[in-house]
């Protein structure tokens, strides 16, 4: 029996560290950056990401000899401006990341919320589904699909989607099954709220943090393996600029124009570890709040 | 004679939040202290500001605070934990969380000794199964090999009071260490704990809410309110003759059984505790005192009420314990 | 007029020992019977284990029990939806912060009955919450507020206006005071008093502070591992407890009487285990007066004049 009359207020959470935030405000920044650069880049950079100038192929960046002022980034084998081609892919690499966390999010939150909520043999099927899916290897399946059913953005999103929802069922029956025990839940239903009340208005929201963090995580692993699967060949199909694509295009270019590999490849982990730090910095948020 | 713990003017911040002002109290060896007050009165934070186990953020602020002669403000952390569980033990009021429940209850009293007195391992958890008959603990020899979770309340609560116990302890801290306890067990663990103060030569600074266990245990008692001690006397003074408004507040708000009016409403203390903003000045009370006057905004005095009795309040000293009006 | 009525009521809970160890049953609460007459108060007394919380889940109908049935206000639960039974009989729960979802408005949180039951009209129920928001001592203001911002004996308020905003019969508060200051303490039950009154209530009032139970209750029945031990008019429990555990539980009471230290209750070292009932009298372990009998054979509930019960083979 554990009775207490003493709130926890008396003694404060443990405060983020100064280098926790700080990494919070980086992620920030750097996500806004990429965002505003989705949304707006194509309209301030005059060039064209798609058009092909061969007899200006693999022009170096500005901070190289040789370059050119109407392309800072330098252009590809195919003498498209690279920094229109990098802003055209932030728009598709966030693009794919976001619908792929919505269908994944959709699917996950729902089976985790159910199995959790209700237990018994509802619970053993979603138990049964999330251990099923752990089971199968990601990349490979995804590879087998698109490669038979071929490639395009939205076949990329739905793929990784149906795929990726393991860790939002995970936590979302894990934090369904800490908050279905509390006492607003069982007052909702002393009250004679509805089961999809509940579902919704009391449970749901107060796991949603929780959840947005393994949504920017989620997020992360889609950009990256939309990246794999470009690079494959398997992913967005060329000329559309993902960061994978690039990379890949650029590969047998490495040794002697190295930025047309670099650049997006820089480009996606600084955007991963964006990501990374606001998922992180959310935790830290978060994290001194417990499921109450 | 001097006190074996000597606390004056404690102060400890959490960035603006104060969470005690200006605490002082004084342990006497072999005493049995203790500090009494509800949720927020900054009780809690003492122990801990006096173990040196504040959590980050925290600062802590004395114009003394000596232990057995040993300026315990000028300890480095290394020397403090070199104290800790040594001779200065402390038990807490959850006993699953304050024992690791990923190692066996041997491995983890046998750590104590082990460490302190870098005893052999062997010798460490002899001691441990005296320890835990002492505390009675049946079957001590089979609980070394347990883990946390297959005891109950009340056992992980002996398991922790031997262990605070295996070096030998001057002085031991427990904060509400029945509180999370059936009261059957409560009493139980509160005669152990008076017996083996007795059989130690033990000094307890006690942390608790509830009267009954200050009444009945408590050598000594300071009353806290809102981070400040507002009164500290003797048990039997105390209860007799309480002079603090919010003590006699208190007081009448505990229901007795056998003494229980059904058709009476309880005393009680009208408003919540304060929340106490950096300049504050005057007395926290005055806000839920039927007594308070414009006076009471500025400094309050500290008054005497017998030679070891004292209290924070403008009023006089009264004798015997009155009603609290309503 | 009898307002709860449980007959025979038990629930029994399936433990898994270990990953593969045995499947063990345990029975939280065993061949209970009680009835309360409209109007009163039982209070209902007990250590962790003796069933009490289980109790009141099975009457506010969130357990289903494995077997026995339990009646509100002459109607079978069983047989009533739970719109319906919202109306005849709310909770009042123990933990402040954990019974006011932290994502609402309180007043979102105090309408939520009247929303469920879906027959009201909105000014209807801003109406009617405000009202009741006023009578617990809450002002319009607090009410727009997060549960956070709130003390503890303000969010127990809210958890009380949202119990009775409907104008329920019955009340079940499992230790509605438990977790909040003694001062606060004495405002809470001061308030459930005044509304018992005014709104002519019945309650089923759990808690193990036998002093807090002895003021609100007219009537106390004593739990022990899943049965009812003893029951008897309040005064006359506290006065003469007949049943040995209840005894125990009075002597270990700590009253706020400085100088008489701390009484030996004498139950000895063993500890209730749900899951291990001893056979025979389920107290006998720890009793300080059992013989042969109480080793082998159950006591069987025995009136003792007036409403005293005690299940005991020496009282």
């Amino acid at each position: 029996m554990s009775t207490t009359a003493i709130t926890p207020a008396a003694i404060p959470a443990a405060q983020t560290p100064r280098v926790g935030r700080a990494g919070f405000a980086i992620g920030l920044t750097i996500v806004g950056i990429v965002v505003a650069a989705a949304l707006f880049g194509n309209a301030l950079v005059p060039a064209d990401p798609f058009v092909q100038d061969l007899g200006n192929r693999l022009k170096p960046p500005f901070w190289m000899d040789g370059a050119q002022a109407a392309h800072p980034l330098g252009t590809d084998q195919l003498g498209r401006d690279y920094l229109a081609r990098l802003v055209y892919g932030a728009r598709i690499s966030l693009l794919i990341g976001i619908m792929t966390v919505i269908t994944s999010g959709a699917i996950g939150i729902t089976l985790g919320v159910v199995g959790g909520f209700f237990g018994g043999r509802v619970d053993d099927v979603v138990l049964f589904a999330i251990t099923t899916r752990l089971s199968i290897p990601v990349v490979l399946v995804a590879l087998a699909v698109v490669g038979l059913l071929g490639s395009g953005l939205i076949l990329v999103v739905a793929t990784l989607g149906l795929l990726l929802w393991d860790r939002f069922a995970v936590v979302a029956r894990a934090t369904t099954m800490q908050v279905r025990t509390l006492d607003y839940v069982n007052a909702a239903w002393c009250a004679g709220a509805s089961t999809s009340h509940i579902l919704m208005r009391e449970i749901l929201p107060n796991i949603a943090s929780h959840l947005a963090v393994v949504a920017t995580l989620e997020m992360a692993l889609a950009i990256l393996l939309e990246a794999a699967l470009s690079f494959l060949g398997l992913g967005v199909p060329p000329p559309l600029p993902s960061w994978g694509l690039m990379i890949a295009e650029g590969k047998d270019y490495m040794f002697f124009s190295p930025w047309v590999i670099m650049i997006p490849g820089v480009a996606l982990f600084v955007l991963v570890l964006g990501i990374n730090l606001v998922g992180d910095g959310l935790r830290n948020l978060l994290g001194t709040e417990r499921l109450r | 004679m001097s006190a074996l713990l000597d606390v004056q003017d404690l102060s400890v911040t959490f960035g603006r939040t104060a969470a005690v002002r200006g605490a002082s109290f004084r342990l006497e060896k072999g005493e049995t202290h203790c500090l009494v007050g509800e949720s927020g009165c900054g009780k809690s934070v003492t122990a801990l500001a006096i173990m040196g186990l504040l959590a980050r953020g925290g600062e802590r602020r004395a114009r003394r605070m000596v232990f057995a002669g040993t300026d315990l403000l000028s300890l480095s952390d290394r020397a403090m934990a070199r104290l800790r569980g040594n001779r200065i033990s402390m038990i807490f009021q959850e006993p699953m969380t304050s024992l690791n429940p990923a190692f066996t209850v041997g491995s983890q009293m046998a750590e104590v000794l082990t460490r302190h007195k870098r005893a052999s391992r062997a010798a460490a958890l002899e001691r441990a199964v005296e320890l835990m008959g002492r505390v009675g603990i049946t079957a001590p020899q089979m609980r070394l090999g347990q883990f946390p979770h297959q005891l109950s309340g009340g056992l992980r609560q002996r398991v922790m009071i031997a262990m605070a116990l295996m070096c030998d302890p001057e002085l031991l801290v427990a904060d509400e260490p029945t509180t999370a306890l059936d009261v059957t067990v409560q009493a139980q663990i509160l005669r152990l704990l008076a017996r083996l103060k007795r059989e130690f030569g033990l000094s307890i600074l006690l942390i608790t809410h509830d009267l009954g266990i200050v009444a009945r245990v408590a050598d000594r008692v300071s009353v806290m309110y809102a981070g400040e001690v507002v009164e500290s006397a003797p048990t039997n003074g105390l209860f007799r003759a309480p002079q603090h408004p919010y003590t006699r507040g208190l007081l009448s708000c505990v229901p007795v059984p056998g003494k229980v009016q059904r058709d009476k409403p309880l005393g009680s203390i009208p408003g919540v505790v304060p929340t106490i903003a950096p300049g504050f000045s005057g007395c926290a009370f005055r806000s839920r005192c039927a007594y308070a006057d414009a006076t009471c905004e500025r400094d309050i005095p500290r008054k005497a009420a017998g030679n070891t009795h004292d209290y924070l309040c403008r009023l006089v000293p009264r004798e015997l314990a009155e009603p609290q009006p309503a | 007029m009898t307002a709860i009525e449980v007959k025979s009521l038990r629930r029994e809970f399936a433990a898994r020992s270990g990953l593969f160890g045995p499947q063990k049953r345990v029975v939280a609460v065993d061949d209970v019977s009680l009835s309360v007459p409209a109007g009163s108060v039982l209070g209902i007394v007990g250590e962790s284990g003796c069933g009490k919380s289980t109790l009141a889940r099975l009457i506010l109908g969130l357990l289903a029990p494995t077997s026995g049935e339990a009646l509100v206000d002459g109607q079978r639960l069983a047989d009533i939806d739970r719109k319906a039974r919202a109306r005849l009989i709310q909770p009042v729960f123990q933990d402040p912060f954990a019974s006011l979802n932290p994502r609402r408005r309180v007043s979102d949180i105090v309408a939520l009955p009247l929303a469920a039951q879906g027959t009201f009209s909105r000014a209807e129920i801003e109406r009617r919450v405000a009202a009741i928001l006023e009578r617990v001592g809450l002002s319009a203001e607090m009410g727009k507020r997060m549960p956070a911002q709130l003390s503890g004996g303000q969010r127990q308020r809210a958890a009380i206006a949202r119990a009775l905003v409907l104008e329920p019969r019955i009340v079940i508060c499992d230790e509605p005071t438990s977790a909040l200051d003694v001062s606060v303490q004495a405002q809470i039950l001061n308030l459930l008093a005044d509304l018992r009154r005014d709104l002519k209530l019945t309650y089923l009032f759990i808690s193990h502070n036998l002093a807090v139970v002895e003021h609100v209750a007219s009537e106390v029945a004593v739990m022990y591992l899943g049965r009812i031990v003893e029951r008897n008019e309040t005064e006359a429990l506290f006065r003469a407890p007949r049943h040995p555990y209840t005894q125990a539980l009075l002597a270990s009471v700590l009253t706020p009487e400085p100088g008489r230290g701390v009484p030996d209750v004498g139950l000895g070292d063993t500890l209730p285990d749900p899951a291990n009932i001893p056979p025979g009298c389920r107290f006998h372990p720890r009793c300080r007066i059992a013989v042969e009998r109480c080793r082998v054979e159950p006591p069987q509930p025995m009136a003792r004049g007036g409403a005293a019960m005690v299940e005991c083979h020496l009282a």
